[in-house]
């Protein structure tokens, strides 16, 4: 016998499909990375514009990431922990936003929070608060579509502890915040940091609900993938620059989820 | 009065309806096969669920009563819980987990180091559960529920969890430390050895109900029912004796040297008692009937036999009588047994 685990064999035609698929997948990355102009690289991202962009990018992915974080733990609590009437009706609309064209998302927000919208005619009346077309705008369309991420890996950790660990801290005297903060949180703490990176890396890939919405003003609401979409009509180095930075962050979140993710055996 | 219990809950088709007390002091096992109900009943008393109808008084203080809307939460009623495969927090060291119930409390942890000493476990207080033993995790579970300075202590199958040896000497330290604890203690098991080493007296629990109560020689010596009757190795028959002569319910009679009882009661056979026959015996034995096997089942290092009846009885003998006798399904065969191998209690 051979050391090599003896596998079953595979028809021959799901082998050339599956290197198909993987070629498909894989090519227009190695074509990114091979037309790079990576001598020009520094000079092309420390343009004002695209440091303009960086920086945006980074603040509002990571303030949305925080947000859908915040406010989205909660969430997820409530629908693993409590049964209550339209509970399905609930889980239903948040994932929503996973699914829906991000430009409907963007429009949606508009008809909510935009200045004739259903809350956002009395933000502005009453407060003179604008949201679309504002760098806070671009936070919102970011944590809009990310924050169903978070919310449905955090319920999902919730739902598969053991709840007798929080039995026996309450039997021990711990109050249910204390419950919360010194058992349940620590010991979902993987699931919930899987959930805020993967929020975080798709606030950071948001175009069509933040075009929509915020429009693409340099330094105001122009992200990184807006600042791709416009350079792409000007140059075509500067939008296959700004790519592989993006392109980077993607593999340096993969790497960080790679347990959870690549499914790996160890 | 430490606890003292009067439960009816529902856990979808299943209700459970009980009264079980428990005085300072006294260790009471709760016994009975899985889904009897047993652990429902823990939850109850810990406040990790709410009872349906009835009344818990822990110490006088009234802890779950609907009808006068009373309900105490479990972090406020100062019940310590040994959980069933310990839930021991993962994330914490030993030392973190016993402090963690005197730290929830604002109390001073300073009683920490005595548990941690009084279990033997000072030496393990950096270890995290996953590096711990079966016998050392179920010490550092009693630290922590002792810890948090109980007035009361459930133990759901605190001996289950570990690997024969281990439980043999875990049952001997638990007894010692139960016996230290001056406060009452509830004692989940479905062994009925927990029950006999550990518990002052015995409640057996069966679909939901309480079937017998009493103290652990009585229960032991006079099992009211068929579960804890097989659970001991005898064999029970209810019936009518008059004089020792008993009238089995199920048809068929034996005579009893006990001729105490009169009236409706319960006969204690030991199947190692009866004897096997392939022809009928002559001798002094004062039962003998010609019946017919309906089972044979390979126990350690007896053979039981199942006798048709009547009346229905299980027979004990070595592999060696059934290969002598040729016993097999379906035989007829007949059974002696001694008059004086029958106790009978009124039932």
């Amino acid at each position: 016998m051979s050391s090599r685990t003896r596998q079953a064999p595979v028809p021959r035609l799901i082998l050339v499909m599956a290197a198909i698929a993987f070629a498909f997948l894989a090519l227009p990355l190695i074509g990114l990375l091979v037309e790079a102009p990576w001598g020009q690289l520094p000079e092309l991202l420390s343009t004002p514009a695209a440091q303009e962009a960086l920086r945006l990018s980074l603040v509002t992915s990571i303030t949305a990431a925080g947000i859908a974080t915040m406010l989205g733990v909660p969430l997820a609590w409530v629908l693993a922990r409590r049964s209550f009437p339209g509970r399905t009706l609930v889980r239903g609309l948040i994932l929503i936003p996973l699914v829906l064209p991000p430009v409907v998302g963007g429009v949606a927000l508009l008809t909510a929070f935009g200045r004739r919208g259903l809350i956002g005619q009395y933000l502005y009346d009453w407060f003179g608060i604008q949201l679309p077309f504002s760098t806070a705008g671009v936070i919102m369309a970011e944590a809009f579509v990310a924050m169903p991420f978070l919310v449905i890996t955090v319920e999902g950790a919730l739902r598969g502890m053991d709840g007798r660990f929080e039995d026996a801290a309450r039997t021990l005297g711990a109050s249910p915040t204390r419950v919360l903060f010194r058992v349940t949180t620590p010991l979902i703490a993987p699931s919930l940091i899987a959930g805020a990176v993967l929020a975080w890396a798709r606030a950071l890939g948001e175009f069509g609900a933040t075009i929509t919405f915020a429009g693409n003003f340099p330094g105001v609401t122009q992200t990184l993938p807006l600042a791709v979409y416009s350079a792409l009509e000007v140059s075509r180095e500067e939008a296959i620059a700004l790519s592989v930075v993006l392109l980077a962050i993607s593999f340096i979140v993969l790497i960080s989820l790679r347990g959870r993710l690549l499914g790996g055996r160890g | 009065m430490s606890v003292n219990a009067r439960i009816t809950t529902h856990v979808g088709d299943f209700d459970l309806d009980v009264s079980v007390t428990c005085a300072p002091g006294e260790t009471v096992a709760l016994l009975g096969p899985n889904g009897a109900g047993k652990s429902t009943l823990l939850r109850t008393i810990a406040g990790l669920r709410p009872v349906d109808d009835g009344r818990i008084i822990v110490d006088d203080s009234v802890v779950d009563d609907p009808s006068s809307r009373i309900f105490v939460p479990p972090e406020r009623r100062r019940i310590g819980v040994v959980f069933q495969d310990y839930v021991l927090f993962p994330h914490m060291t030993v030392r973190q987990n016993v402090a963690f119930g005197p730290r929830s409390t604002g109390a001073d942890d300073s009683g920490v180091d005595h548990w941690l000493d009084a279990l033997g476990i000072a030496d393990l207080s950096d270890r995290k559960p996953a590096q711990l033993s079966g016998g050392q995790a179920q010490r550092v579970a009693l630290a922590r529920a002792l810890a948090t300075s109980p007035r009361l202590l459930l133990m759901d199958e605190p001996l289950a969890a570990l690997d024969a040896a281990t439980r043999m000497e875990v049952r001997g330290r638990l007894r010692h430390h139960l016996t230290d604890f001056p406060h009452g203690t509830l004692l989940v098991t479905h062994d009925p050895l927990d029950a006999l080493v550990l518990a002052d007296r015995i409640i057996v629990i069966e679909g939901g109900r309480v079937t017998q109560d009493g103290p652990t020689a009585q229960v032991a010596a006079e099992p009211r029912t068929d579960y804890l009757a097989a659970l001991l190795g005898v064999t029970l028959v209810r019936g009518r004796a008059q004089d020792g002569l008993i009238e089995c319910q199920g048809g068929g009679t034996l005579i009893s040297s006990s001729t105490a009882s009169t009236g409706e009661v319960v006969a204690l056979v030991r199947p190692q008692a009866i004897t096997l026959h392939r022809e009928r015996p002559e001798g002094s034995a004062r039962n003998t009937w010609q019946t017919t096997v309906t089972g044979i089942d390979v126990l350690g290092d007896q053979v039981r036999v199942t006798l048709s009846g009547p009346p229905a009885l299980v027979a004990a003998v070595t592999p060696a009588a059934v290969a002598d006798l040729g016993i097999v399904p379906g035989q007829s065969i007949w059974a002696t047994l001694k008059a004086t191998d029958i106790t009978v209690h009124p039932a």
